[in-house]
């Protein structure tokens, strides 16, 4: 590999022939024979080529590079930091690409730590690949930080580093071993490394599932140079290799005695003295950048070659991830070195320059001027990132010193940018509202499941309220403070048709909290200010170190976090690791399927390039919010089915190999997919869709277990996935293809996936793609969406937070240069939810030849006039349904009812066999559903075209108009008419049989209660006295009566009058009273009565007089009475006055007065209350009861008395009689 | 009336052990004379139930019941007049309408042959004039309505005043011309858990001193006094509910509640003790 990059700057071979060589396995016809045979001699190596130069690149950055954030790079691992085992021989069958350098025996035994061993666990025994192998030793160093006793520092086994340095456990209070961020004390050897504290990377629970995290951490750039090239440094890394080819095998020998002599002559670390650079550079806090100078640039020309190299391979995509690659590039530009007087001794032999000699990057100048020139040939994908990056790139002092012309480029891009990007944050749960057209009882297989559900329902939020509250407190935990009140809830859904139920509300409260880039992550830019505006700057010490950690992937993880569920994600992540209900997973992975199927099949709005121009624009951003909210759904519900269906197959143990794993493969590739997602992405291929089904099948692959890319079926996934990547060369414009934006898309979410653990790491680099060949595949309609611009910046961020962290490096460097605070802080302003639906689907009813009419009619017209009918057409035809049911149903039911009440009539109470009666009523009402359609039709006919055309625009011509509202008529009542002649007689059966119980019930118990009720009169105020009011005072004055009271209780004459007043008030005004009320005022009034008959009412009054004048009681009956008569609507239980008890009042009262309850059973008969016999009835049955003696007799001399008295038919007269006696009485005593 | 949890403490705590009796109501309102009746008589009436349902266990051992079945025949054996069934409950601490339905239990499972089912003691409850026994008639009926916290009447009392202030809140809403659902239409369209009122179009309730308002989409009339054990009893069996479907709302405790309960405000449950009356509704208006 050495070697063509050899040939290359010795200008042997052009770099246009390299990069022509790199992507094709043939040799174009462009090259000259001598490049073709240089190259054709290196063929072997030609898949090792672009791991080798990325490789190459970090490893040379490492020595000048300064901490920053690392750049991972899985591609790479050239050179063996760690042993592919722990202590195993190398195994060459893997991985060829990452056998440039051999590792080192000699110091992966001294220099590993038990930590650092740990990187061993490796997915592919074999050589470890210098990346994964530094970044886990790196990232497992953290976790073991204070105590580690010995803690290796940077990837010990890299050529350019010889200095191995064993450090004392680190004193995290001292300064000089914890240097503010960019300050890198030069020690005397300058190449020792101040222990460096790296932030821990949250491992989250997908990610102890997944192999090894090699390609997630740190670089050898993260870790710190060896701030000199000294002499010792001066070893070639190309190892001085002769021209032609050299075997892998010879170059591995050779770096491995490198190594050791390195390594004998660096022995000791030595610790840095902090020491501060020129005072010129000296900004606050001691932190000191290094003036890059392009004078000062060492070898131009072979920078100026390697970057080209670089440049064209990641423009032809033969790099794994592009914003990687931008990051690194970053990285370089805003590298940070000490200025020391030793870098004024550095000199290189010009001899050296043009070979690999010596170091390719030999100072800042060299990095930056090298970043630069890789810049300038990205200024494409630069200029389309967002504004804020853009921003920080033009203000970039060191672009503006080493290109102008760039950075006058950038200028005008960010000005003329519109991509203000803002994640909002997370907003707070919102429920799932009630469907009463799914969740209604008519939608579960019994009362039981939906009380169930009902139940269900609210311990699921009661579930997600308590998850809001404690998840961000320390020491909650999810599964010990839900857990088993989850499962618990789990187990109540028996009925799969309850977890059907179950499902869709999950899924629902989902999508509705999550779907948002809020929910998603929105944290992204959030959270690091956070920490460093509440520390404040005066701290600035510990701030350095806090940024420091912060630099470390946190939160978002780096340029390439591993998939997590950010947010409101983890709580349903969580639950359904809690519930751990196969049940409920099988029913969660049916349900997203069928949702991510009916979301990728979306007809999404086809655009128009010669649309109108106002009315495209606003119809555009309609059409991008739309898509972004199918992607993003599509996206999250694509991830979690991937979480649930690897779920089975994920586990903390490394992957299987040999046999073993041959023997998993032979049973997993039985299993079909949960998704037939190779179709969906070969259709989405074809049909120009990819940028709205790749991202999402990302997102599904990136939960994939370490089986998965080996089996055949993913395989073709994987291999049409690498080929799209290929294809997807950012330069090539062209109107047909897809849009720069998508492209970018698709190059971050695919890029991301490459860096997957679980996605072989060899799988991108042995890929033989030539990219022509997948062009032919496509057969391409007029306009996919690849071709529109339904991306943007926003939905880009969105996507791939990740590629925010290239603004938080140029973000980094500002604030670290000017010694601000939070340079990077962020306002992130919150941003509602969007909660638009995510749109119906057409209607699938397009068949025959009208329908290839209409859609040839709309082909021609704007897409809002197609969405505009097809809404139309939907809404009138449900609310044909609707309709339907209001009117005619509702006919029939009525008709039900009274057919029933003439069952009843002719057939008595009983009615009959209730389910027989039944299918009679069927047989007679049903035939009417017939009418239904004809109904239905002249509904949708009369409704249609109104709805149309308000709906339209004013100015749309009548032809289209009249098309339009046809079409909308004929697809609605294609709609109703579908749906009514498939349910109607259901339909009609459940209401009859609804309503036939409705009227056996109301047949029941009180009949009178089902008699017409008068209301209050119009005039009424509703100023009488509350119901529960006058029960309150009856009851305190019937307690009085009853007793026991104190001496000096008691009710005035006055107070019981107005009292029945009240009452008489209260039951004319109806507006307050219900029936149970005016029961119970009924029959206290006839307690009230009895006790005013038994004179047994404690008065207020004269201490004399305790008792209640005659005259005044007959009063109280008689407007009791009139009450009972005229304002009463329910029964009155008037037999209460002769029960027992009440007439038993009378026993206890000496001298027994008859006369009151004579006059009130008179008054009763009188005013038809009660019947004669009705009373001889009762009289009749208080003979039965135990009484004194004397009692006993005059209640029979009452009795006789009362039934002596002649009976109708002459009513007339007696009643005259009496009522005017009774007002005699009346007016003489008052 | 929305009290501290203070203020609330120290009603509650004058109401340790004393009986629902016409009696204790009055000293009860010379003792907080600024305090309306109706909050008063709902503290003292939840107060109590509270109390019933700590001690409710004791007073049903069998041991229990059949020491109060002696007392009552040895008492009205002596006077079947005086008030032996209420001075028993008054005495071992127990509602006297909860006493007279454990003897009239104690007496049916003695004088029928079949043990009596709920729904006939009910009945008798209510209209003890079908109890066969006279004497145990007169001192069930003794004991209802001189009890002011349990029994039949007391039960319609507290329906009929819940209902009327439904009746109220819709009159209120009407008036304001605020279209909804009652409760009633709710379940007819097969809603499981009705509030008394959706507001077709949601509104929003300004809070004085605050910038933001609260979305109502929901409200529940509650004619009692909140006070955290109801309040929460309701929040987990109602009003989460109710956000779970329908989302933010407005419970009104007619008769107050306690201020420290209304913190939900954010999370959506909002609670008064009026009909709010700065209420914003969506504008149809074209601006």
């Amino acid at each position: 590999m050495a070697a063509v990059l050899e040939s290359l700057l010795r200008e042997e071979v052009s770099v246009a022939a390299v990069v022509r060589w790199i992507a094709r396995s043939t040799q174009g016809s462009k090259d000259n024979p001598g490049e073709a045979a240089a190259l054709s001699s290196l063929r072997p190596l030609r898949k090792e080529f672009v791991p080798f130069l990325l490789n190459f690149l970090r490893e040379q950055s490492s020595r000048v590079l300064p901490q920053g954030p690392p750049t991972p790079a899985k591609a790479s691992g050239a050179s063996a930091a760690l042993p592919g085992r722990p202590g195993g021989p190398p195994r060459g069958s893997r991985g060829a690409r990452s056998q440039l350098f051999p590792p080192t025996e000699a110091l992966s035994t001294a220099a590993e730590s038990p930590v650092a061993r740990r990187g061993g666990r490796r997915r592919v025994p074999g050589p470890a690949r210098e990346r994964g192998g530094r970044s886990l030793e790196e990232g497992v160093s953290v976790e073991s930080l204070p105590g580690a006793g010995s803690r290796r520092l940077r990837g010990s086994g890299s050529p350019s580093r010889p200095s191995l340095t064993l450090s004392d456990p680190p004193n995290l209070s001292n300064l000089e071993e914890f240097p503010p961020v960019g300050s890198v004390p030069p020690g005397p050897t300058g190449r020792t490394k101040p222990s460096r504290r790296i932030n821990p990377t949250p491992v989250s629970e997908e990610r102890s599932l997944s192999k090894p995290k090699t390609c997630f951490t740190s670089p050898p750039i993260s870790c710190v140079p060896s701030s000199q090239p000294s002499a010792l440094d001066t070893r070639p890394w190309g190892l001085g290799l002769p021209p032609g080819c050299r075997s892998l095998q010879e170059e591995r020998e050779m770096l491995r005695k490198e190594r050791s002599k390195q390594l004998q002559q660096s022995p000791t670390p030595t610790c840095p003295t902090p020491e501060l650079g020129s005072p010129l550079l000296n900004w606050t806090g001691g932190l000191t950048d290094e003036l890059a100078d392009p004078a000062r640039v060492s070898s131009r020309q072979r920078l100026e070659l390697v970057a080209l190299v670089y440049s064209s391979c990641i423009a032809e995509n033969l790099v794994p991830n592009l914003f990687l690659e931008l990051f690194f590039v970053f990285q370089l530009l805003t590298a940070r070195r000490m200025v020391t007087a030793k870098d004024n001794d550095f000199e290189l032999s010009p001899g050296a320059l043009d070979s690999l000699e010596s170091p390719l990057f030999q100072s800042i100048h060299d990095c930056v001027f090298f970043a630069v020139q890789v810049l300038e040939c990205h200024f494409q994908v630069l200029s389309n990132l967002d504004k804020g990056t853009l921003k920080l790139l033009a203000e970039n002092e060191r672009l503006l010193c080493f290109s102008p012309a760039l950075q006058g480029r950038l200028r005008a891009a960010y000005e003329g940018s519109v991509a203000k990007v803002s994640l909002v944050m997370p907003p707070s749960a919102q429920a799932v509202s009630f469907q009463p057209e799914t969740d209604n009882r008519a939608n579960f297989s019994s009362d039981r499941a939906f009380h169930t559900f009902k139940k269900q329902r609210d311990v699921f939020y009661e579930v997600l309220r308590e998850w809001e509250d404690h998840h961000e407190e320390a020491g909650w935990d999810f599964e010990k403070g839900l857990g088993s009140r989850i499962r618990a809830m789990m187990g109540q859904l028996s009925a799969a048709c309850s977890h059907s139920h179950f499902v869709r509300l999950f899924q629902k409260q989902l999508l509705q909290m999550c779907q948002s880039p809020g929910g998603a992550g929105g944290t992204v830019l959030g959270e690091a200010p956070d920490v460093l505006s509440m520390l404040g700057a005066d701290k600035l010490g510990r701030l350095w170190r806090l940024q420091e950690r912060l630099v470390t992937p946190q939160s978002s993880g780096g340029p390439c976090p591993p998939p997590t569920f950010p947010g409101c994600q983890g709580f349903f992540r969580d639950f359904i690791l809690s519930a751990s209900s196969f049940q409920f997973n099988q029913h969660l992975m049916d349900s997203l399927s069928l949702k991510i199927r009916e979301l990728n099949g979306l007809t999404l709005p086809q655009h128009e390039p010669s649309d109108e121009d106002g009315e495209s624009d606003v119809d555009w951003q309609g059409e991008r919010r739309q898509f972004a909210v199918v992607l993003l759904s599509l996206r999250l519900l694509a991830k979690f089915l991937g979480f649930v269906a690897f779920l089975p197959y994920r586990g903390p143990e490394p992957p299987p190999t040999g046999e073993l794993q041959d023997s998993i493969l032979a049973l997993r590739s039985q299993v079909p997919p949960v998704l037939d997602v190779r179709t969906l992405l070969q259709r989405g291929l074809q049909a120009r869709r990819a940028v709205l089904t790749v991202p999402w099948l990302v997102e599904f692959l990136s939960f994939a277990d370490h089986v998965v890319p080996l089996l055949d079926y993913y395989q073709g996934i994987f291999t049409l996935l690498l080929r799209l990547h290929r294809s997807l060369v950012l330069s090539q414009e062209n109107e047909r293809k897809m849009c720069f934006l998508n492209k970018l898309l698709l190059l971050a979410v695919l890029g991301w996936l490459f860096q997957i653990p679980t996605v072989p790491e060899d799988l991108f680099f042995l890929e033989e793609g030539p990219s022509d060949a997948f062009e032919m595949d496509i057969v391409a309609p007029e306009h996919g969406l690849d071709s529109m611009p339904v991306v943007d910046q926003q939905l880009l961020y969105t996507c791939c937070p990740y590629i925010g962290e290239l603004r938080k490096l140029l973000a980094l460097w500002v604030s670290g240069s000017s010694g601000r605070s939070g340079g990077f802080v962020r306002k992130i302003t919150p941003t509602t939810t969007t909660t638009s639906s995510l749109g119906a689907q057409p209607p699938q009813t397009s068949q025959g030849l009208q329908a290839q009419l209409a859609q040839a009619f709309f082909h021609n017209q704007p897409p809002s006039l197609r969405r505009t009918v097809e809404f139309v057409a939907e809404r009138i035809g449900s609310n044909c349904v609707k309709h339907i049911k209001a009117t005619l149903v509702a006919d029939l039911v009525r008709q039900v009812e009274s057919l029933l009440q003439e069952q009843l009539v002719t057939q008595g109470e009983e009615g009959g066999d209730p389910a027989q009666l039944l299918e009679i009523l069927y047989s007679r009402l049903c035939p009417h559903g017939a009418q239904a359609l004809a109904l239905g039709r002249e509904f949708c006919q009369r409704k249609s075209p109104g709805a149309v055309r308000a709906l339209l625009p004013e100015e749309t011509p009548a032809a289209v108009l009249s098309s339009a509202e046809n079409i909308a008529v004929g697809l609605a009542t294609e709609k109703a008419c579908a749906w009514l002649s498939a349910n109607i007689t259901a339909l009609i059966r459940r209401e009859v049989k609804a309503a036939v119980s409705r009227t056996l019930r109301a047949q029941g118990p009180e009949p009178a209660a089902r008699g017409e009720r008068r209301g209050c009169s119009r005039a009424c105020e509703h100023h009488a006295p509350l119901p529960s009011h006058l029960i309150s005072e009856i009851k305190d004055v019937l307690s009085l009566a009853v007793g026991p009271r104190d001496s000096d209780e008691g009710v005035s004459p006055e107070h019981l009058e107005q009292l029945v007043c009240q009452l008489g008030q209260t039951l004319q005004c109806r507006q307050f009273l219900c029936p149970p009320a005016e029961q119970h005022l009924a029959k206290c009034s006839v307690e009230l009565a009895s006790f005013l008959v038994a004179d047994q009412i404690p008065i207020l009054g004269p201490p004399a007089q305790h008792r209640l004048e005659r005259g005044q009681a007959r009063r109280l009956l008689h407007m009791l009475l009139s009450l009972w008569k005229e304002h009463f609507q329910g029964p009155v239980p008037l037999q209460l006055l002769l029960s027992p008890r009440n007439v038993g009042l009378l026993a206890d009262t000496r001298p027994r007065e008859w006369d009151l309850l004579l006059f009130l059973l008179r008054e009763l008969v009188e005013k038809g209350l009660m019947g004669r016999m009705e009373i001889e009835a009762c009289l009749g049955s208080l003979h039965q009861a135990q009484w004194p003696r004397d009692f006993a007799e005059e209640l029979a001399t009452l009795s006789n008395l009362l039934l002596a008295e002649p009976h109708l038919p002459e009513p007339q007269l007696r009643a005259c009689e009496l009522v005017q006696s009774n007002r005699g009485t009346v007016l003489a005593q008052s | 009336m929305i009290l501290t949890k203070a203020q609330y403490d120290e009603i509650a705590q004058c109401l340790v052990s004393v009986p629902p009796t016409r009696q204790s109501l009055r000293k009860l309102k010379q003792r907080f004379p600024s305090q309306s009746q109706a909050t008063l008589l709902s503290i003292f009436s939840q107060e109590y139930q509270k109390h019933i349902k700590r001690t409710h266990a004791k007073h049903h051992t069998s041991e229990a019941i059949e020491s109060y079945y002696q007392r009552y025949l040895n008492g009205v054996a002596k006077n079947g007049a005086a008030p032996v069934l209420l001075d028993l409950a008054n005495e071992v601490d127990y509602a006297p309408s909860l006493m007279a339905r454990l003897i009239l239990e104690r007496f049916l499972q003695e004088h029928e042959e079949t043990p009596p089912s709920k729904s006939v003691i009910n009945s008798m409850l209510r209209d003890p004039s079908q109890i066969p026994d006279g004497v145990l008639a007169n001192q069930v009926y003794q004991c209802i309505v001189n009890d002011c916290c349990y029994g039949p009447l007391v039960d319609c009392i507290k329906h009929a005043i819940g209902h009327e202030h439904e009746v109220m809140l819709r009159d209120m809403l009407l008036e304001k011309n605020l279209s909804f659902l009652d409760e009633d239409q709710l379940r007819a369209k097969g809603y499981d858990k009705t509030p008394d009122f959706i507001l077709q179009v949601p509104v929003v309730m300004l809070c004085p001193l605050a910038v933001e308002g609260h979305i109502i989409h929901w409200i529940e009339s509650k004619a009692s006094f909140g006070d955290e054990c109801s309040h929460h009893a309701y929040l987990h069996d109602q009003f989460w509910s109710y956000w779970n479907r329908f989302g933010p709302g407005l419970v009104i405790y007619w008769y107050g509640f306690i201020q420290e309960l209304d913190c939900n405000r954010e999370r959506g449950i909002l609670l008064k003790a009026c009909f709010p009356t700065n209420i914003v509704t969506l504008c149809h208006s074209v601006a």
